[in-house]
């Protein structure tokens, strides 16, 4: 019997609005604790909500690039439950008619696509933190955080692997900031995801028990926790036993996932339209408006580059991962609009393997586009090979001679031999010297031909075209 | 529908308010006079009358996204029964 794993995932993305979703504090990271919480965020008595335009524009922003509906009007609840991080005793949230219904959002899993629906998008607030120290007793409580607007992310249970719910999560991730409503940061916690997964029998169409894994601070922890999770549900089921619906936290150190709350135990959080907020209206105008101000959304963006650039989707998916590699990208295509592909290979390999190995950010990167653009155009006119290039690629990130490829180049004698007089005589030399090879060749082994490409390269010390060295060794040996 | 006792202790616990056998009961019955006229506003027909989600007809009005909140910890913390390092201190949380 085949296992079927159902993940639906629940994200917070946090608003990048300079002031809190229902009062005018600052929500700046890393501030002073309790230097950012007002009245309004302590909820003293007699204060009132004022919402924050701010974070209305990002959640419909949301609603638009994934398709989906947005509700006029569009009501706040009061989600009840007591946590000293919770000052009201109650989160402002969104029960019925949240700002966004529906929408979804296309993923790519190795060269599979599917569309992932989204079930809804919330406007909430934050809470505050409780911090771990211990305070002779107490707990102490930083209300910096509290009121910070988030928008909860809701998607159906459409995905059937860690690997799918991580390409969902990514896309997810990267299309909050290239709308720039979110700035991602993981580890701020400014993109906080939990997974519901539970498991069932390939074919069966009825969901299973889903238990509920909170707080995946990272891609890598997501992929472990579900795959953790799925192993255990299942090896409980085919043990006998059964699910228990619950809350559970991923320990990183340890690689497993264990009980946080049960659903006996679990709040019933006796949600009611809050009084304190009118209904939102949202008008078609407003909407408009906020569309004009979008910027070319990463689909389009992919399928451009499929059908102007003849790129494969992959490649597309890849560049537009990020709306920063994707500028990057179009910059370098820009200076060599028929090597598309050629530019494509670069920035996806050399520059962000390189980028990635250093754990730095794109807009970070020591080569700029034109610079790239410059190494590559002697690619392609065939000054350098594609491996002497690798070596300018390096100097240039070390900044070597400015970042300029010609003076690289000529600095380090990269250039190809373009001689032909010069190549022939080379490939003479060795045909001579490897008498054994030329007449394995002969004798139809391939391998012996590839061999003698090696000699000929190794004997120009890199510098021969190998397509030039092809050519010649063929007209030899015929 | 008829309310038991077991729910208004529920809902008692659930709001964090201690209350006794008397109290419980008292609240029982004044909670199923609200519910009886429930009830009866229940019978009156409402087809296509959409919800309203607020008494008032009018809109929620937008505040611009300014910061105009300024530091005022020393005064809010004047009044806290315990703080610490700039942090309110609360009975141990425990989860």
């Amino acid at each position: 019997m085949q296992w079927e794993i159902v993940i639906g995932l629940e994200v917070h993305a946090q608003l990048s609005t300079q002031s809190k979703i229902f009062s005018g504090a600052s929500t700046a990271y890393g501030a002073t604790p309790n230097s950012q919480a007002c009245a309004v965020d302590l909820a003293l008595p007699g204060v009132l909500p004022v919402l924050n335009k701010g974070a209305v524009e990002r959640a419909i922003k949301l609603g638009v690039a994934v398709g989906g509906k947005i509700n006029s009007p569009s009501i706040f609840a009061r989600k009840n439950y007591f946590y000293p991080d919770l000052p009201k005793g109650y989160q402002i949230s969104q029960f019925e008619l949240p700002v966004v219904d529906g929408g979804s959002l296309k993923i790519q899993v190795g060269e599979t696509e599917k569309i992932v629906n989204l079930t809804r998008a919330h406007l909430e607030e934050d809470a505050g933190k409780s911090l771990h120290k211990d305070f002779h007793g107490m707990s102490g409580i930083d209300l910096n955080r509290a009121g910070t607007p988030l928008l909860e992310i809701v998607s159906e249970p459409d995905m059937r692997s860690s690997a799918e719910a991580v390409a969902y999560a990514k896309k997810l991730h990267s299309l909050v900031r290239w709308i720039g409503i979110c700035d991602g940061n993981m580890q701020e916690g400014s993109f906080r995801c939990d997974a519901n997964v539970s498991v069932r029998h390939k074919g069966t169409e009825k969901l299973g028990t889903r238990c509920e894994i909170k707080n995946l601070n990272s891609f890598r922890f997501m992929e472990k926790a579900i795959e953790y999770e799925a192993r255990r549900q299942i090896e409980i089921i085919e043990d006998g036993g059964s699910i228990r619906q619950e809350t559970r936290l991923y320990d990183a150190d340890k690689n497993e996932t264990r009980t946080m709350r049960s659903k006996e135990e679990a709040h019933d959080y006796r949600y009611f339209p809050d009084p304190d907020l009118l209904p939102l209206e949202i008008s078609d105008e407003w909407i408009n408006n906020l569309k004009a101000t979008l910027p070319e959304l990463p689909e389009a963006r992919r399928d451009r580059y499929v059908a102007t650039f003849d790129l494969s989707s992959y490649d597309a998916e890849t560049l537009t991962s990020s709306r920063e590699l994707a500028d990057y990208f179009e910059a370098v295509v820009k200076q060599l609009p028929t090597q598309a592909k050629l530019c494509a290979n670069w920035v996806m390999g050399e520059v962000s393997g390189r980028l990635n190995k250093e754990g730095i950010e794109i807009t970070a990167c020591p080569i700029n586009p034109t610079q790239l653009a410059a190494l590559l155009s002697r690619i392609n006119d065939s000054t350098i090979s594609g491996k002497a290039a690798k070596d300018v690629f390096n100097s240039m990130w070390s900044g070597e001679h400015a970042g300029d490829a010609d003076a690289i180049i000529a600095a380090k004698g990269l250039k190809q031999m373009s001689d032909s007089g010069e190549l022939e005589k080379l490939v003479d030399e060795v045909l001579s010297a490897n008498a054994q090879q030329v007449a394995d060749y002969r004798g139809g082994k391939q391998k012996a031909f590839n061999s003698l490409v090696g000699q000929v390269m190794k004997a120009s010390r890199g510098k021969a075209n190998p397509a030039q060295v092809n050519a010649i060794l063929k007209q030899k040996l015929a | 529908m008829t309310l038991s006792l077991n729910s208004v202790k529920r809902v008692a616990e659930l709001a964090y308010i201690e209350t006794n056998e008397n109290e419980a009961s008292a609240a029982l019955t004044q909670l199923s006079g609200i519910f009886n006229l429930i009830e009866q506003m229940q019978e009156v027909d409402t087809t296509g009358v959409e919800p309203m989600s607020h008494a008032q007809d009018v809109s929620q009005r937008l505040r611009d996204d300014i910061v105009n909140e300024s530091d005022q910890r020393e005064l809010f913390q004047s009044i806290a029964p315990q703080v610490e390092e700039g942090l309110y201190l609360v009975p141990k949380v425990i989860e």
